[in-house]
């Protein structure tokens, strides 16, 4: 049978999944950007599994606040991605450290 | 018994598009993948009766942020290959961090298991009350104990709304834009004129 056990399991490999993808893309913003939506994902997995094998919906109201984040973390980073992209024509992060003063 | 084969397959799919999703070359095909990923993350969650949640995955993540991305990737003309220099450079640190990062959730896990964890049994107050679905019990709890909560979702929804228009929003030249402080102050006496021609000539105007 199914246990909870399972449920954390997958949401963990999805997780470091995440965690990968930010050290293997280092210069492209937007699969960073992916991989930060994995990591909430397997966070989102967790909550709503252990919400639904402890019978208790908090969880899952605190999944519906992470995605609320998620959303809105997606748009306002794509929109700093759009406008670093119009004036400089790149969107590699190594010389971000430029922006500085 | 179906239900252990579905929760296998929708497992296996979700590792899987999540791994292909950071190792894949085009980014376009990251988010045909990410796009995957959420389905099949939709889909564990209606196992254990999740279905509002579920359901909102499918809606927000890929009705919204994913179409995001993807206007976003196709938008800009980005080099690809260039951006790619990195990786393998920066894999042995990655698996390295990664391999730490998930023998410690191991541990965590087996912790839990074993018992040895103690963690906070729910009180009840919040349990899904019998009789009623998922979405009625969820809308019930979300809209009396965690009203302010929800609210505060909205103002953060509007704060990311207003700050991505303000970012991406530029006055250009060489447009002629609507000028709203002129046209409220155009009164009908100075615009319009009243003219009673007579039969065969032309108006002046």
């Amino acid at each position: 049978m199914i246990g909870i056990e399972h449920y954390v399991v997958v949401s963990s490999i999805l997780f470091v999944l995440g965690v990968l993808g930010i050290f293997l893309n280092r210069k492209n913003v937007i699969v960073i950007l992916m991989a930060i939506e994995l990591i909430l994902l397997a966070v989102n997995i967790n909550l709503v599994a252990f919400s639904a094998f402890l019978h208790d919906l908090t969880g899952q109201i605190f999944a519906m606040f992470v995605l609320t984040v998620a959303a809105g973390e997606a748009a306002v980073g794509l929109a700093i991605l759009v406008i670093y992209f119009r004036g400089r024509g790149t969107i590699a992060v190594d010389d971000v450290n430029r922006m500085k003063g | 018994m179906i239900h252990v084969i579905a929760f296998y397959l929708f497992a296996v799919m979700t590792i899987a598009s999540g791994a292909i999703t950071i190792l894949s070359r085009n980014p376009v095909h990251s988010v045909l993948w990410l796009i995957l990923a959420f389905f099949n993350a939709a889909g564990l969650m209606i196992l254990v009766g999740a279905e509002f949640i579920a359901m909102l995955l499918v809606i927000v993540y890929v009705g919204a942020v994913a179409v995001l991305f993807l206007f976003v990737v196709m938008m800009l003309d980005i080099d690809f290959a260039e951006l790619r220099a990195g990786f393998v450079k920066n894999f042995p640190l990655g698996m390295l961090v990664a391999i730490v990062l998930l023998a410690e959730m191991v541990l965590g896990i087996g912790a839990y298991k074993a018992g040895a964890l103690q963690l906070g049994t729910p009180d009840g107050t919040a349990a899904q009350p019998a009789g009623t679905t998922n979405i009625e019990a969820i809308g019930a709890l979300l809209y009396s104990r965690y009203l302010f909560l929800f609210e505060a979702a909205g103002v953060i929804l509007l704060v990311a709304m207003i700050g991505a228009i303000v970012l991406t929003h530029r006055q250009r030249g060489d447009t002629r834009g609507q000028k709203i402080s002129k046209q409220i102050a155009r009164r009908p006496d100075e615009a319009t004129v009243n003219v009673k021609p007579e039969v065969g000539k032309g108006v002046q105007l």
